[in-house]
């Protein structure tokens, strides 16, 4: 909230410190954004503060009560209570802990795929737009529809996967998203599918505002292709790519329809990610607050996650 | 630079695989789409149907009220990417202008909203929504997904905006214009294709949106899409292949389209959001 007093240049108690930040040399058209700022401002802080942060703080005061949906007496404070529970919740860690291997196992070769990608289409081959143009299509559909698709393509009958495994004589018949065993990595192939196109698109960029010159220098210095990766394009990708690590794991971590469509959790909570875990104790058991403690616990392992990746980021800051 | 043929010969090789794996699922989905039961029963299933129908399309709409949930998810889109644009443009326009603590703040919870496990804000929206007697209804759901849009929405347009260059409003202002006028002649043109690239963004994420949808919408007549075409997935999975990839495939259509027209644009503007911040 102090933010907001800060924003409005009229008001007086704004100490010298706070002017220091602002750029120099304001013009006309700057102090007019001045005037104009609180109305400009506000047509969405407004909803932003009453639908997004003020529910975020009741999720996180929901967590301390025993809130559950329908019930008619009302509801108590049990301070850490839904806290403890969780902690002795062995269904909980695992669905968190499958939550971790799916973040990690989705985005760490998504990342090395879509690299591949992106110093592809930076070449001159003739495919390029045709890439481009595939790329799109994981981007552009629904998740749900991305599910009902790769359940097509498992199909342990009608699949096309496992034909082609039959055609080239790998066996096949398996029913991928119902087997113990593959249930998580066949999940895990549609994540990183569905993900590519955000990440390579980033990554292009980021190979696009590398400097020509600087490879065409160390090409002539003899440097070979590897080289020239180590040496020019890494450096200049690094933050780049760090930024889309580090959001795809939380996006990764977060996510929900993809599986819920694939298996809904199955088998046997083989794939029941933490917001699955979620959905379920708070929409089919209506336990608001022991979901919200839930809520609660997955943001503070993000934030320590971000805070650490953050501090790492800003230390190789340095030779980037 | 040239390039060895051996290396030339191994880039092809890997943007044809590269190719096949982005596209194969999706050729599936509309060779399923296609088929009529009997082939759809092969034990040995083909790419290419050999009698193609439109059957399943005919049943998808008869068992699920595709027509009704296509224009639910359209009113709770359009309206979501009307209001975040409308709400968030002159938002977007203080945030790339100045910097100051509140510019700071909300790039800062730009970037922390996008870390939120939904479950932690979807169960006190739903009980607000609830009090408000907004759940099991799509303008309901448009609330959620203004706020749940406007992050991005801001990203994308504040790197608009700063890509207009701030001497032209100096110009305008030399010239005589006021406040009003130099922003609503001199600037909106500028913006308004960032902003229409930004509102067809929110309205294909709105479109595509589950979640939200999902613990909000109750009964069948009021529910989305992408909620509708879960609906064709039996209780143990079982699923109906021909209208479950008949119903999938058309929901996917509006979004490619769109998104076919305005990819060059989301990518400029979220880059230009990424780098310049």
């Amino acid at each position: 909230m102090t933010t907001v007093t800060e924003a409005s240049p009229p008001s007086p108690p704004s100490p010298p410190r706070r002017k220091a930040g602002r750029r120099p040399g304001g013009g006309r058209p700057r102090r007019a954004v001045d005037h104009g700022a609180w109305f400009l401002v506000l047509p969405a802080l407004i909803p932003i503060l009453v639908l997004s942060v003020g529910p975020l703080l009741y999720g996180i005061l929901l967590a301390f009560t025993d809130a559950q949906s329908g019930r008619t007496a009302p509801t108590r404070w049990i301070g850490a209570l839904n806290f403890r529970d969780l902690l002795h919740d062995t269904l909980f860690w695992e669905s968190f802990r499958i939550g971790l291997v799916w973040a990690v196992g989705v985005t760490v070769p998504q990342f090395l795929l879509a690299l591949g990608l992106a110093l592809l289409l930076n070449q001159d081959l003739r495919l390029r737009w045709a890439a481009r143009a595939l790329a799109i299509i994981p981007w552009a559909m629904p998740e749900v529809v991305v599910g009902i698709m790769w359940r097509l393509v498992y199909n342990p009958d009608a699949g096309i996967l496992n034909e082609t495994l039959r055609d080239i004589g790998l066996g096949g018949g398996r029913d991928w998203l119902s087997g113990l065993a593959t249930a998580l990595p066949a999940v895990i192939v549609v994540g990183v599918w569905a993900g590519m196109p955000q990440t390579t698109v980033a990554l292009l960029a980021g190979l696009q505002n590398t400097p020509r010159e600087l490879h065409e220098a160390a090409a002539v210095d003899g440097a070979g292709a590897w080289c020239r990766f180590r040496t020019v394009t890494w450096p200049a990708l690094k933050p780049i790519a760090l930024a889309i690590t580090a959001l795809n794991l939380i996006w990764n971590f977060n996510s929900f329809a993809l599986a819920y469509v694939l298996t809904s959790g199955g088998p046997g909570g083989r794939t029941r990610l933490p917001m699955l875990f979620a959905y379920e104790e708070a929409f089919r058991y209506g336990q608001f607050g022991y979901a919200a403690a839930m809520g609660c616990v997955m943001v503070a392992v993000i934030s320590i996650a971000l805070a650490v990746f953050l501090a790492g980021r800003l230390r190789g800051g340095d030779d980037a | 630079m040239r390039t060895s043929t051996p290396a030339r010969v191994g880039q092809y090789t890997a943007l044809l695989a590269y190719l096949v794996f982005l596209a194969f699922p999706f050729l599936w989905l509309v060779s399923t789409a296609f088929k009529p039961p009997r082939e759809l029963g092969s034990l040995h299933p083909t790419w290419v149907p050999k009698d193609p129908t439109l059957a399943n399309f005919r049943q998808a709409f008869d068992e699920q009220p595709l027509l009704h949930a296509a224009l639910n998810s359209l009113l709770a889109a359009l309206a979501a990417a009307v209001v975040a644009v409308l709400i968030a443009t002159p938002m977007a326009y203080v945030v790339a202008r100045r910097r100051t603590r509140l510019a700071k703040a909300v790039t800062g919870w730009v970037v922390v909203s996008q870390a939120f496990p939904f479950v932690l804000l979807i169960i006190p929206l739903f009980l607000v929504l609830k009090n408000l007697r907004l759940i099991n209804s799509v303008p309901g759901l448009v609330l959620v997904y203004v706020v749940w849009a406007l992050p991005f929405a801001l990203w994308m347009l504040a790197g608009y905006v700063r890509a207009v260059p701030p001497e032209l409003e100096e110009a305008a202002a030399v010239d005589g214009a006021g406040r009003v006028r130099t922003l609503v002649s001199v600037t909106a043109p500028l913006l308004a294709p960032g902003i229409v690239a930004t509102a067809l963004f929110a309205f294909i994420t709105a479109w595509n949106e589950f979640f939200f949808a999902l613990v909000l919408l109750k009964t069948p007549e009021k529910q989305t899409l992408p909620v509708v075409l879960t609906h064709f997935i039996g209780a143990e999975g079982v699923a109906d292949l021909g209208p479950l990839a008949a119903a999938a495939f058309l929901a996917t259509l509006p979004s490619l389209v769109v998104f076919a027209l305005i990819q060059r644009r989301i990518t400029g503007g979220m880059l230009t959001g990424a780098v310049k911040s």
